[in-house]
């Protein structure tokens, strides 16, 4: 390995880029129709709404990113 | 069927607009084309913008648009899958990417493979890595191309016209080819503008319209067959659909980011920080995508699947003609002239940049390091144009001589290969551990495992029933030729770097992937 720079310290801010991935993957927490939302099953609903709240978990670590790098 | 003249005049229309924008482009951000990274990566100037439509048309792709509502219309809750994957690999991006992204300006490449050759100083590694990358491109091409077909047979265009076959996929086809000759990634970015723009029109319309007519999405779901609406879960010995669905999910996401494509999509914008911004602006993509797979649901409520009018088109693509046949019937004839147009230029962009992405893989790793090696700049880009054409009338002879059916098939081993160039690309990114020669190694008992499982599945599903003490997990035969190449490469690299006293050649240093 290189010396020629300390490794990074790991920021628990991180963790929010695991998030998805535990919820996502762990397919047993959302595989059932109740509750519906206007007609539609869990399953479908909880993985569209994933699409936003998966953006939402990277916001924080770019904005601590953008702070570090100034 | 026969040709509706006001959806055939729209989508012409549509078609030729985007076909002089491809033109036009070359004149855009004028620069001289006669460079690599000018042709083959637009100058790596694309802000975050371009980025952002450069890269939703090039990894949401006019096939994906077809096959994902397909695989609702046939199979059901699994087809949803593509939705947790398209989610999970923003994270994947803007960990590794602005990385890569760094590294490759630093340095001056322009592949992923150029990336292995100055990490690693190892040819045959490098040379693996490209032809991997090419060999999985072709039918990935050849699969936008017949998503093509469906759109050209759904608005009535006699598939054979003056007697010659198939010419008017071939006319669209030229049409690419000689946009992506003069203007490369510039006039692909364009395009790539109006095609999102396009289908966001088309998806929004789609799922307010259709729904309502159909009496909503209560009436919608009621019409599905309730054994397929969920996944079928585990049973004592059997780790159940669950697991499958996540394994496709994890082995498709970090398939997408390996093809070459992807990557010259990536390599193209101006800083690290357009990445890491598109990786919070990319998931509306997947917003859009998962409500296009509904679609496939609503098609079934619809009853497309049992109208005389729509039999030949099930008869020839399968379920692949359940969404052109749910907007013919649901949607006015102009506006699915729109939503058809949306979908054939979808299948151009996509087809563009992988063709440009293994042109571009060609002329670095195989041209420039085995053919030629003092090439000019000129010869370079010229080398790289040639070859990207090359690729796609590859991909067009093997639409026409054999059935769609063999593109999906490669489509399915491309996928499982491209997954094995990723310990030699992204593990790369973070440590040096890894010896080329294993790594080698462990791709190459990668790829052949990855293929056997495939093939014992007679080329028909890529989920291999792995059996261990009594378990069946059923897992994403990619992920497991994966575990086995990290693993090969890990104990490999071991005894080599404990044993091997050849110097090592890397040419990057810690400093070069931050920025």
């Amino acid at each position: 390995m290189h010396k020629d720079k300390p490794r990074r310290k790991f920021h628990p801010v991180y963790l929010f880029l695991a998030l998805p991935f535990a919820c996502l993957l762990w397919v047993p927490l959302y595989n059932r129709i109740e509750p519906t939302l206007f007609g539609i099953p869990f399953f479908y609903w909880y993985q569209m709404l994933w699409t936003a709240l998966g953006a939402f978990c990277i916001v924080p670590v770019y904005f601590y990113e953008e702070r570090r790098r100034k | 069927m026969s040709a509706n003249p006001v959806s055939l005049t729209v989508f012409l229309c549509l078609f030729a607009l985007v076909a002089c924008l491809g033109f036009v482009a070359t004149r855009w951000r004028k620069a001289d084309l006669h460079s690599l990274h000018e042709w083959g990566l637009g100058g790596r100037s694309f802000g975050t913008l371009i980025t952002w439509f450069l890269l939703g048309g090039d990894l949401y792709t006019a096939y994906t648009f077809i096959a994902v509502p397909a695989l609702m219309f046939g199979a059901g809750a699994v087809g949803f899958f593509a939705v947790p994957y398209t989610i999970l690999m923003y994270p994947l991006l803007f960990l590794c990417f602005p990385r890569l992204w760094s590294v490759a300006r630093k340095h001056g490449y322009v592949t992923a493979a150029d990336f292995v050759r100055g990490r690693f100083g190892n040819r045959p590694l490098a040379l693996a890595v490209a032809l991997t990358g090419i060999v999985a491109t072709i039918p990935y091409v050849a699969l936008q191309l017949a998503g093509m077909q469906v759109v050209i047979a759904a608005l009535g265009i006699p598939t054979t016209l003056g007697g010659i076959p198939n010419l008017p996929l071939i006319v669209a086809f030229l049409v690419l080819a000689a946009y992506t000759y003069a203007s490369g990634l510039r006039g692909t970015a364009l395009t790539a503008v109006v095609k999102d723009i396009l289908i966001y029109v088309t998806v929004l319309t789609a799922i307010i319209v259709i729904p309502t007519q159909l009496g909503g999405y209560e009436k919608v779901f009621s019409s599905i067959d309730p054994s397929i609406l969920l996944l079928k879960p585990g049973t004592d010995g059997n780790l159940g659909q669950g697991f499958s669905y996540a394994s496709l999910a994890v082995g498709s996401l970090l398939a997408l980011f390996l093809y070459p494509h992807s990557l010259t999509g990536l390599l193209s914008s101006a800083s690290s920080g357009a990445i890491r911004r598109n990786a919070i602006l990319l998931p509306i993509y997947s917003l859009a995508l998962a409500l296009l797979a509904l679609l496939g649901y609503t098609a079934v409520t619809a009853g497309v699947k049992g109208m005389a009018e729509y039999a030949p088109g099930f008869a020839e693509f399968g379920n692949n003609f359940a969404i052109p046949a749910l907007f013919l019937h649901m949607f006015p004839s102009w506006f699915a002239g729109i939503a058809f147009a949306a979908i054939a230029i979808g299948a151009l962009v996509p087809a563009s940049i992988m063709a440009i992405a293994s042109g571009n893989l060609f002329t670095r790793n195989i041209y420039k390091e085995f053919i030629a090696p003092g090439c000019t700049e000129a010869q370079e880009a010229r080398a790289a144009k040639l070859a990207s054409l090359g690729l796609k009338l590859g991909a067009l002879f093997f639409v026409l001589l054999f059935q769609t059916s063999y593109a999906i098939q490669l489509q399915l081993l491309g996928g499982i290969w491209i997954c094995q160039t990723l310990p030699a690309v992204l593990i790369a990114l973070y440590t040096r551990f890894f010896n080329p020669w294993a790594l080698l190694a462990g791709w190459a008992a990668g790829i052949v495992a990855g293929t056997v499982m495939v093939v014992q599945l007679g080329l028909k599903s890529s989920i291999y029933p792995l059996e261990i003490f009594g378990l069946t997990i059923p897992c994403y035969a990619a992920l497991i030729a994966l575990a086995l190449n990290i693993a090969v490469g890990f104990v490999l690299s071991l005894i080599l770097n404990a044993t091997s006293t050849a110097p090592r050649r890397d040419e990057t240093i810690a400093s070069d992937y931050i920025g």
